[in-house]
């Protein structure tokens, strides 16, 4: 059976579609573009889709990832570029691989996040992130389902450094931009808990809400505090054995887990 | 000139519950150059995203428009209590999902009410569009306030907050109201608000409420409605749609992002019903039957699955069994999309309809889940005073072929307060379930087998033989389901395989009062708005003191009380305030028919006996049309 690992987005206001609306829409996206899938067994089968990570209801992303299972062969761009065209604009299919690899989710340990701040002056940004570094331990608290919570949002940072926006802003407005590197961490610490975080340490406080969006996932580098796409594997492995038919390629990949997690819960 | 308020609005909804159903983007969604359109709609479904968007008739409408050249139709929908409070503090406006203008930018504002409970959603609305909630303080710069939906064929209650109301089917309508805004605007608006109202009135298909003066007797009854300008005709007609299979609508039904209530691609598959039941205002404002070809159907689920990907098929109408062709149609799909795992659903089926091979068909690829039918009543009087014509034992015999085929759960529908109705009619209701659970456990051999009995209180409405009917009060309704639920609940053997769900009396009352309300309660309507009435076909937000309290400090002016619109009984002399709406039914053979309905007389479906005069096909120029055709639906080459 063949596996085939996606990249989409969710822009604009589309950003707004919830992890389960996501799923919905991309279950009906396969049925319109005829894809053929593989289905579970039991009373109701479902389209097997695994789903890894999904960015929060509300921030944008250039880089969501999911894995299908295939019940017959196709050419990965060429389904890509169905899906594509079956999902409404804001959710674009934007990258397809065929699975030779195991552990697609175990390779997305970090994202980087891009963070605008309209109304913030670029200085007073810098001020509370270097405050924020400067922290050994930042405390925030989110609601939860099991009631408020708090926790460290300091650790799992990797990298923040704030930007200014070019100033040839037709409105004048102060800008300033936030470039986030994130762990995936127990427990997930979002764009929004730093945010808190800076508030914390620095009483930043936006005057309107932050445009938050996921630039990238993958394997961090921590020197750099880059982040490289974690389908590469999937892509070298391509150039070194390419594809001869349907089963064949899966059968030298099998062994272990499945490779991303179950969609539940991620969000 | 219009803007979007997208980005005002943009900066609100993280703070609100599933923003998603405010920023549209929808599959199969249209959005069309503002500046070349010459005629603008905005369409309302007055209830919440999840329960509007499925709506089909505002589906269809906005399909019809936008297939127009130079017509655009957007959508707009109720926006939840948290969102209208930011809103309002930050001065955004009721817009449409599609592009986000303001609806007060549009040249029509059409809503469709279902349900009379929508009535406090659409002065929200018109409140946040900054559009004047009654009509007379309107000036040219705002949209035509219009309503459509079966609630407006008595729409009365909200005389004073529309523009006008169409009854009946809409496709045509909006097309005819298109036509005479384009000419009116293109000839440059010539005596503004009130020439183009007055066009629209002359057409005898559009109400318009400020042309007609209601006179009242000294007892509160209405004495006449009279047309107070000349040219405005005396009664207004509704419209209906001939020949189905011209209309194949949705053809590219909305695919939402966010959950909503139905979610699968539906096909009207017969518009109309005549089996006659007396309770039924859907039943009677809609006749004659006029069905959809199989071929018609075949059509449009094969081109609404491929534009949707929707994994079930609703096969809609009033009574869908009845079909002429409707084993053909579900054998035929069941076979098209066997391999595509597409359920298929059967909502309002009739026990006497109801046959295993069609049901077997509905479930070939999909669940087994459970079957629902609706005897109405529970002792075989008041079966024949509703003329529901089902028999107890046609009842267990469908189900107990259901158990005996594997279905495990029946639920069964009724309703409480009906005309003449004792306690020990509703206290059979009992007896039914258990002789349903009886023959159940003898059939299936096996205890675990359920039936659930679903009551709620019954509405007379207008345009029904029961329009003349006194509603049962709210205490005596629930008074009377407590000693239905004693009774079940008291039976060792049977009663724990009965599950009993109710709803209380209070809803059905203020439901009762806008349905067969006049112009009067358009100030009870407006004193709950401004209270924060809000949402009331929803139990949590429904307030019944509220509408109690605003009833009490607004109608005794006129000398009136709720009472008098729901538990009165009125006489064949009395002009009710929706008289000079023509549903097309003779008010003599309605009256005939209710008081067959007192002497427990039944009448006949006239799709298989001669007609019983009505009243409806002479009086609006239409015929049945129903097959069968003796056509089949062919499964499709599969291409893969």
């Amino acid at each position: 059976m063949q596996r085939i690992r996606l990249r989409y987005t969710k822009r604009g206001r589309l950003r707004f579609t919830s992890h389960r609306d996501f799923q919905r829409a991309f279950e009906r996206a396969l049925r319109r573009a005829e894809v053929p899938m593989a289905y579970s067994a039991g009373f109701t089968p479902h389209p097997k889709v695994s789903y890894a990570n999904a960015a929060p209801t509300g921030t944008g992303s250039e880089a969501e990832y999911l894995e299908i299972q295939l019940a017959a062969h196709r050419d990965p761009e060429t389904l890509r570029t169905l899906l594509d065209a079956s999902l409404p604009d804001g959710l674009d299919v934007t990258d397809a691989v065929e699975a030779r690899t195991s552990g697609l989710a175990d390779r997305l340990q970090a994202s980087v996040w891009e963070i605008r701040l309209d109304g913030v002056a670029p200085e007073e940004a810098g001020r509370a992130v270097e405050a924020f570094l400067a922290a050994e331990e930042v405390l925030v608290e989110r609601r939860t389902k099991n009631g408020m919570r708090s926790f460290d949002a300091r650790g799992a940072v990797a990298q923040l450094e704030a930007t200014s926006i070019h100033s040839d802003r037709p409105d004048g407005n102060a800008c300033a931009i936030l470039r986030l590197v994130v762990r995936h961490l127990t427990p997930a610490v979002r764009p929004d808990d730093v945010l808190s975080g800076l508030r914390v340490t620095a009483d930043l406080a936006p005057p309107v809400p932050a445009a938050v969006t996921r630039l990238a996932q993958g394997l961090l580098d921590e020197e750099t505090g880059t982040v490289t796409d974690p389908l590469a594997p999937d892509r070298d492995a391509a150039t070194a054995a390419p594809s001869t038919a349907d089963g064949l390629s899966t059968a030298t990949v099998q062994g272990g887990a499945s490779p991303a997690t179950s969609g539940d819960g991620t969000a | 000139m219009s803007e979007s308020v997208f980005p005002q609005l943009e900066a609100l909804l993280p703070h609100v519950q599933k923003p998603i159903q405010y920023v549209g983007g929808e599959l199969n969604s249209t959005v069309k150059p503002w500046e070349a359109c010459d005629v603008r709609w905005a369409l309302m479904y007055p209830d919440a995203y999840e329960v509007g968007l499925p709506n089909q008739g505002v589906m269809i409408l906005y399909e019809v428009l936008n297939e127009q050249e130079g017509v655009l139709a957007e959508r707009t929908y109720s926006v939840w209590p948290d969102l209208e409070a930011l809103m309002r503090e930050h001065e955004v406006p009721q817009f449409t999902v599609d592009s986000h203008r303001p609806v007060g930018d549009f040249d029509v504002f059409g809503l469709s009410f279902s349900t009379e409970l929508g009535y406090t959603n659409m002065l929200t609305a018109l409140d946040l569009a900054g559009i004047p909630l009654e009509a007379k303080d309107r000036t040219e710069d705002h949209p035509l306030v219009l309503a459509g939906g079966h609630a407006a064929f008595n729409p009365e209650p909200i005389a004073d907050f529309l523009d006008c109301a169409v009854i009946g089917d809409g496709e045509q309508a909006v097309l005819d109201i298109t036509r005479i805004v384009r000419e009116w605007k293109a000839e440059g608006r010539p005596g503004g608000r009130e020439e183009v109202l007055f066009r629209l009135s002359r057409t005898g298909n559009v109400y318009v409420p400020k042309f007609y003066d209601v006179e009242y007797l000294a007892d509160g009854r209405i004495a006449r409605v009279v047309p107070n300008r000349s040219g405005v005709p005396w009664r207004v007609s509704k419209h209906t749609v001939m020949d189905l299979d011209e209309w194949p609508y949705p053809k590219q039904p909305l695919v939402p992002l966010a959950e909503t209530v139905h979610e699968r691609m539906s096909v009207e598959i017969f518009r109309g019903c005549t089996r006659g039941c007396r309770f039924c205002q859907a039943g009677m404002i809609t006749r004659p039957v006029r069905e959809r070809s199989i071929t018609g159907i075949g059509e449009m689920v094969e081109k609404g699955l491929k534009a949707t990907g929707f994994e079930e098929v609703g096969l809609l109408s009033l009574s869908s069994a009845d079909h002429t062709e409707i084993g053909e149609v579900a054998k035929g799909l069941a076979d098209r999309y066997e391999e595509d795992k597409i359920g298929l659903s059967l909502p309002s089926t009739r026990v006497d309809a109801f046959n295993i091979d069609l049901a077997n068909e509905l479930t070939r690829n999909g669940r087994r889940s459970g079957l629902t039918f609706a005897p109405e009543g529970g002792s075989e009087r008041i079966r024949k005073v509703i003329n529901k014509m089902v028999s107890e034992e046609d009842l267990i015999r469908t189900v107990a072929t259901a158990y005996g085929n594997g279905w495990r759960q029946v639920k069964l529908y009724f309703m409480c307060g009906l005309p003449t109705e004792t306690d020990d009619d509703v206290l059979q209701i009992a007896d039914m379930a258990i002789n349903v659970i009886a023959k159940g456990r003898e059939v299936a051999k096996s205890n675990d087998i359920r039936c659930t009995v679903s009551i709620g209180g019954f509405v007379p409405k207008p345009h029904t033989p029961f329009q003349w009917a006194p509603q049962l009060s709210a205490e005596e309704t629930d008074a009377r389901l407590a000693k239905l639920r004693d009774k079940i609940r008291g039976d060792k053997k049977y009663g724990r395989s009965i599950g009993f769900r109710y709803h209380d009396g209070k809803p059905g009352i203020v439901e009762g009062l806008l349905s067969r309300g006049d112009r009067r309660i358009g100030a009870v309507i407006r004193a709950v708005y401004e209270d924060g009435g809000r949402f009331d076909g929803w139990r949590e937000h429904f307030s019944y003191d509220r509408w109690m309290a605003c009833a009490e400090k607004t109608l005794p002016d006129f000398g009136v009380d709720v009472a008098w619109y729901t538990t009165r009984e009125r006489g064949y002399e009395e002009v009710l305030p929706w008289d000079h709406l023509d549903s097309g039914l003779d008010k003599d053979w309605l009256w005939e028919d209710w008081q067959d309905a007192l002497d427990e007389t039944e009448v006949e479906d006239c799709r298989w006996t001669p007609c019983f005069d009505c009243g409806v096909c002479p009086q609006m120029g239409t015929e049945i049309q129903i097959g069968p055709t003796g056509k089949k639906l062919l499964p499709l080459t599969v291409v893969k």
